[in-house]
């Protein structure tokens, strides 16, 4: 398909853009200057909320507002730049920060200077080392050419970044964990309120953004607000990554304006249905976020119709299934994931994915009981809205969602005691 | 304890506005050194940044690239997450086993290999995908596997 022209993914079309000569010569901190010289921080916030960027971590929460809620009372203010993705399914910052460091660092430095911080934190997932890597050199190669410390550009605005590394935890994903983690702590998440723009790093006014979103600040401030709304919806405008994986013919990262329907990403964008295999259900959204079925593959991706679909737009994270694949073992992988990444502090979440997980385990292996499924309807219940953070929610999206939507299925294992499809999950591509 | 971690330990401090925020940058630091994080080593850290020890064990008992016990010279993450799962990790995960002769979440005997399952890597587009020494190996099938356990690795 002949790709529209890519602003957040340069780094497919211009190798090395990770370097800062290459990225400099591509129009590279051009948007920083263009900010400092156009636009008075506050102006910039407005700028920003005009725009109408949304948070793209998973929550979609307008950033220009978010940046507004920080209090003016004179404390210093940081902004940390949230790089813990491990939501499954989604591997687009990983490719922002590895592929193309300085378009971050840029992002980070706008809007720094919009919320007036002096200091600023990119929370790397430890498993990132790469990342990190990247991080580490390009923010070096930033001091020396004059973007970061004192003064920068003549500005008289300073600014320090650092590079804190994460050490293994998916919770710390979640803005009061990651930040609980910076300050050394064990990553489990805080009570709400205050949030993070009243007390958040070091109890001080703090925003946290996502790698992404905080990369769309330099084609923002080069482009206008009004060139982003040319793009997607009233109220879903602009551009988002969606990360494809499954049994497509090309699974990657793809910046799609926000509106593009399912079926355009994954028939265009990904390449179509490895084999012609047929498609049973979508995670559009990162694992935390309910399926949609093979009928749904018109709705358009923006936050709304996402949402009016029974699901969510999310961090991006698409994942295609297949029609041979066992929506008992996918729900049931999925659910693992979340009993072992349960911080453990509230009982609903530790408790109740532990418990869910085993029942469906079972299930999945044939050894599911009559009224299991009410068993587990019942503990999602008992989860569901009764959890400290996100993270218990998100464990319910994908197998609330599996057992409306094939609830034959699930039944099926339970009276047949075996898959009725002779499915495994584990069964295919590349190591059959 | 090593003299330099004294130096590393002041290091961490001067470069956050608090002090606990040092605590993690050195336990990495100090583990990439010594290959996992002893009960010694912990109390040490906590004497250096002024921590209470049980502080400073529960904070990483909190993380699972905190290694409590030996690892190997290389640590192999397999990632099971669900779209590696689908392009056969699980497999992979039994193929290593039965080659290294351990279960996963061992280390072999000779102390070369530690073998450990890794939540979603953020590489599904590659699936399925292995880390070594935290090193991404990419569309990892059966007939590469074998080579996760070959060739220089960097600690």
């Amino acid at each position: 398909m002949s790709q529209a022209r890519r602003y957040l993914l340069r780094n497919q079309d211009i190798p090395d853009i990770d370097r800062i000569e290459v990225y400099e010569a591509n129009q590279g901190y051009q948007a920083l200057r263009q900010a400092f010289n156009q636009y008075e921080p506050a102006a910039l916030v407005e700028m920003v909320k005009a725009s109408g960027l949304r948070g793209r971590g998973g929550a979609g929460f307008p950033t220009g507002v978010k940046w507004s809620f920080l209090p003016d009372d004179g404390r210093p203010r940081y902004l940390v730049v949230n790089s813990d993705e491990a939501e499954p399914g989604t591997f687009k910052d990983r490719e922002l920060i590895e592929h193309n460091p300085h378009q971050l660092i840029e992002g980070m430095i706008i809007s720094s200077y919009a919320t007036r911080a002096r200091e600023a934190y990119i929370y790397c997932r430890g498993e990132f080392r790469r990342g990190a890597e990247q991080l580490r050199r390009a923010v070096a190669e930033a001091y020396r050419h004059g973007y970061l410390g004192e003064n920068i550009l003549d500005s008289g605005f300073s600014l320090d970044i650092k590079i804190y590394r994460g050490a293994g935890a998916y919770i710390c994903g979640e803005e009061s964990a990651l930040l609980e983690s910076l300050e050394g702590e064990r990553g489990n998440p805080r009570l709400k309120p205050p949030f993070p723009a009243v007390a958040g790093l070091y109890g001080m006014p703090t925003v946290v953004n996502n790698v992404e979103t905080i990369c769309n600040l330099p084609p923002l401030v080069l482009n206008g607000a009004e060139w982003y709304r040319t793009m997607g919806t009233e109220k879903s405008p602009g551009l988002k990554i969606m990360s494809v994986s499954g049994p497509v013919n090309r699974p990657g990262n793809y910046e799609i304006p926000l509106a593009t329907r399912l079926r355009v990403l994954i028939d265009e964008y990904a390449g179509g249905m490895r084999d012609q295999r047929g498609i049973k259900a979508v995670i559009p959204g990162g694992s935390s976020v309910p399926v949609l079925t093979a009928d749904q593959l018109d709705t358009p991706l923006d936050y709304e119709s996402v949402l009016a679909a029974g699901s969510m737009l999310g961090s991006g994270g698409c994942i295609v299934i297949d029609e041979r694949t066992c929506m008992v073992g996918v729900a049931a992988r999925l659910l693992k994931f979340y009993r072992e990444e349960s911080c453990g502090k509230c009982t609903p979440c530790r408790e109740g994915t532990y418990w869910m997980t085993d029942v469906l385990n079972r299930i999945e292996a044939g050894e599911g009981k009559p009224g299991d499924l009410e068993l587990i309807a019942d503990m999602a219940d008992n989860i569901g809205g009764k959890v400290f953070c996100p993270l218990g929610d998100a464990a319910l999206g994908v197998v609330v969602s599996a057992m409306k939507h094939f609830a034959d299925e699930f039944e099926a294992h339970i009276k047949e005691h075996a898959c009725p499809m002779g499915a495994r999950l584990y069964y295919d591509t590349v190591n059959h | 304890m090593k003299p330099h971690w004294e130096t590393w330990a002041e290091e961490a401090k001067a470069e956050f506005p608090r002090a606990n925020s040092a605590l993690l940058p050195l336990l990495h630091r100090i583990q990439a050194e010594e290959g996992y994080l002893s009960p010694q080593t912990l109390a040490e850290v906590a004497g250096l940044l002024d921590l209470a020890v049980p502080y400073v064990e529960s904070v990483v008992s909190f993380y699972s690239l905190f290694y409590q016990r030996p690892t190997g010279r290389r640590v192999i993450h397999v990632c099971t997450g669900l779209s590696c799962a689908l392009s056969g990790s699980d497999q992979l995960m039994h193929r290593l086993e039965a080659k290294l002769g351990i279960q996963q979440g061992q280390t072999t005997p000779d102390g070369e290999y530690t073998l450990l399952e890794a939540e979603c890597l953020a590489a599904c587009d590659k699936a399925p995908v292995a880390q070594v020494n935290l090193r991404y190996r990419e569309s990892v099938d059966l007939e590469a596997a074998e080579e996760l356990l070959k060739g220089e690795v960097e600690s």
